[in-house]
């Protein structure tokens, strides 16, 4: 019996010794695995686009063994952290939180709305973690790392452009806009209604297009700003509609989007869109607005058929055959994984972070989501021929197709399509 | 501009309308403030959209068999939850939004919270003085009036119709009288959610169908029903137009405002509160029932 006790007293031990988290901790247990937060609304298709990108990222890494580091293959460990920014604050802080803390990932990719983000960004920056912004346009979030730079520099943005690039887009896509219009139809001033949701990201947008509505030679007959989550924005349309609006600037980020050109295309609006609709984006917006939302315009990183590079094509069908649906810029998240943090680590052999940092500043890569991609002083994309432009599209007959860039300073992209007018406002103004 | 003004109001106003009815209904009656109300409403809407999209069926056709499973569950919810805590107020009243909160959670499991869209029951569009109105919009302005024609009927010249005014005005006299006070309390919650489901089957095609859908139209229905008098189902009808032509009238006179709308609404009903406590066509105090 006295046997028997000591046998198991000393297998217990034994156990423990072996398998006790003292002997083993966490850290050593998943040594061979970099964890890399992704954190997002994940009940949103915003939030389903940074998983879905981060999951073909980490999958095709995985695949090849894992990523070198140094001597030694490390693979890829996903951990998912719903943020709910669109819902809560709260939610979004306690989310990143709960990465730095809890599941003590090694770098963080995602965020979506830029109030979130500014949080969450203390967030990691607090606990010096390299955080990849794959969502947020507010420019504040990099000039953080212009400011103060110690306490910012693990912060990138890999996508969207910022919100003043993203204006500078607009304003050249109003411009082409409006010369269709004087072109085709002879209107010789373009009257310009701006409906735009309230949101942070958004005011400085609105500033800049009002400056240069005026000196593109165009009027401005009003401003709109409607709540992100209206469900009714008929008072707002018909008061666009008497202000004689020949475009219709749209700024929208939420579902107000699809209310907007669902109820727009219902009324059958006469007036040309422009500007960003994120939810437009989407392939579900189509049966979302059943059908209305013909002619909507918006900016986006991939749309169907248009590819900036060898890399572009191959990785949307990919997307596409995997999740059923074409993939949002959120979905740049793949990006920030196997280009800007994986070719990172591998030339660095590390995966400490102030190594990483000077390596990401200065590298120029090749990604799915631009012809090249590279970071200014601040950590911000940089825009232009080359580099990052997104693709401004619109909706034609079920179908996004995609027309700007199309010569754009020498830029153009394989599959892009003409902008069309809606018949019912050539129907109104041909003479 | 002033037609604009009116227009967009009516139609506004209509929708609000069409909910604040049976959130009324059931509180002048049975003293439930049911805050899953709209939660109802939200329910509908995907039984509508999984209907059409998913399964094919017309959408007439799915509209009116949405009304069904809603109303069983609103019935069931209230066998359930509510039944038993009736006499707490405080307690319907938080337990109502866990239902709530329960049914946007199951929502948002099945369908995620990805926007999704339901089709028209007529499409296209008719100038009205003017101004451009969807004909589901029309719609919309036709079923709250004839809801509103359907509910005097009820509540004015059927028998049950008059158990519910009873038991509204007392329901301890009405239980005295021999009126089964708790099934008449079941039947009014029944044509309440049925209301909601109705409501949800018309203004689905209008929204954007989200598992969050019910919030904003409750908040704004909440505000209708203390604006025309708790329990006042005439008042909810004023009050659901008051706030429908002010909402109208800050988007077109403060465009740069127009988010505001719903504060602008809202602010204006704490003013009618604040010169008239017990809403446009409430009753003063509690005692006077």
């Amino acid at each position: 019996m006295k046997r028997f006790d000591r046998g198991v007293v000393f297998s217990t031990i034994l156990f423990f010794l072996i398998f006790s988290p003292w002997v083993m901790p966490s850290d050593v247990a998943t040594a061979q695995a970099i964890k890399v937060g992704v954190i997002g609304p994940m009940n949103f298709m915003q939030g389903k686009g940074h998983w879905d990108g981060a999951t073909l990222a980490a999958e095709e890494i995985n695949a090849k063994g894992g990523l070198q580091v140094g001597n030694k293959k490390m693979k890829i460990e996903l951990v998912k952290a719903d943020s709910n920014e669109f819902i809560s604050m709260t939610d979004a802080t306690n989310a990143m939180e709960r990465l730095m803390t809890q599941d003590k990932v090694n770098f963080v990719v995602g965020g979506f709305r830029s109030e979130a983000v500014l949080a969450m960004q203390d967030i990691a920056m607090d606990y010096k973690k390299l955080f990849l912004g794959c969502g947020a346009a507010h420019p504040e979030i990099c000039d953080r790392v212009g400011k103060n730079y110690n306490r910012y520099k693990y912060w990138f943005r890999v996508t969207p452009m910022n919100s003043k690039y993203l204006v500078q887009v607009c304003l050249i896509n109003l411009a082409t806009v409006n010369g269709m219009l004087k072109k085709e139809l002879g209107i010789e001033k373009g009257k310009v209604a701006i409906v735009a949701e309230k949101a942070m990201w958004i005011d400085p947008m609105i500033e800049a297009i009002k400056a240069n509505v005026p000196k593109m030679g165009m009027e401005l007959v009003g401003t709109w700003r409607p709540s992100d989550k209206a469900t009714d924005v008929t008072a707002e349309l018909t008061a666009v509609q008497r202000a004689d609006a020949h475009i219709i600037f749209t700024i929208f980020s939420a579902s107000v989007g699809i209310t907007f050109a669902r109820q727009a295309g219902e009324l059958k609006i006469p007036a040309a869109f422009t500007g960003i609709n994120v939810e437009a984006q989407k392939d579900g917006f189509w049966a979302a607005t059943q059908g209305k939302g013909n002619y909507a315009v918006s900016m986006s990183t991939f749309v169907r058929g248009v590819s900036y590079n060898d890399l572009t094509d191959p990785f949307v069908e990919k997307y596409i055959s995997r999740f059923g649906e074409l993939p949002t810029y959120t979905a740049v998240t793949y990006d920030a994984i196997k280009s800007t943090l994986g070719e990172a680590i591998e030339e660095a052999g590390t995966i400490d972070t102030e190594k990483l940092i000077p390596i990401i500043e200065k590298a120029e890569r090749v990604v799915v989501s631009a012809p090249k991609a590279k970071f200014d002083k601040t950590h911000d994309l940089v825009f232009g021929p080359g580099y990052a432009t997104g693709i401004t599209f619109q909706w034609q007959d079920g179908k996004m197709k995609g027309w700007w860039p199309n010569g754009w300073q020498g830029v153009t992209y394989k599959g892009m399509a003409p902008y069309k007018l809606p018949p019912w406002m050539i129907e109104k103004y041909k003479k | 501009m002033i037609l604009d003004i009116i227009l967009s109001g009516l139609i506004n106003g209509s929708v609000y309308a069409l909910l604040a009815i049976g959130f009324s209904l059931i509180f002048g009656v049975a003293r439930i403030v049911n805050i899953a109300h709209t939660a109802f409403y939200m329910l509908a809407a995907y039984c509508i959209y999984y209907g059409t999209q998913k399964l094919g069926v017309n959408p007439a056709l799915c509209m009116l068999a949405a009304i069904i499973p809603v109303t069983l569950i609103g019935l069931i919810s209230y066998r359930l939850f509510i039944d038993p805590i009736r006499e707490h107020e405080g307690a319907v009243l938080i337990a109502t939004i866990a239902l709530a909160m329960a049914m946007q959670e199951v929502m948002l499991l099945i369908f995620s919270g990805d926007f999704l869209g339901v089709p028209h029951l007529i499409e296209g569009y008719r100038m009205v003085f003017g101004v451009k109105i969807a004909y589901q919009q029309l719609l919309t302005f036709a079923v709250a009036l004839l809801v509103l024609a359907a509910v005097w009927a009820l509540l004015l010249k059927t028998k049950i119709g008059l158990a519910i005014r009873s038991t509204a005005q007392d329901r301890e006299v009405a239980n005295l009288m021999g009126m089964n006070e708790s099934r008449v309390a079941m039947i009014t919650m029944g044509v309440s959610v049925g209301l909601a489901a109705f409501t949800g089957a018309v203004i689905a095609p209008l929204a954007i169908v989200n598992p969050f859908m019910w919030m904003h139209p409750l908040i704004m229905m909440m505000a209708v029903v203390v604006l025309g008098g708790l329990g006042s189902i005439k008042g909810s009808f004023v009050g659901a137009y008051i706030l429908g032509f002010a909402e109208s009238l800050v988007v077109f006179l403060l465009p740069m405002g127009a988010y505001l709308k719903g504060s602008v609404a809202l602010s204006i009903m704490i003013l009618v509160l604040l010169i008239r406590p017990e809403g446009l066509f409430g009753i003063a105090f509690e005692e006077e029932r």
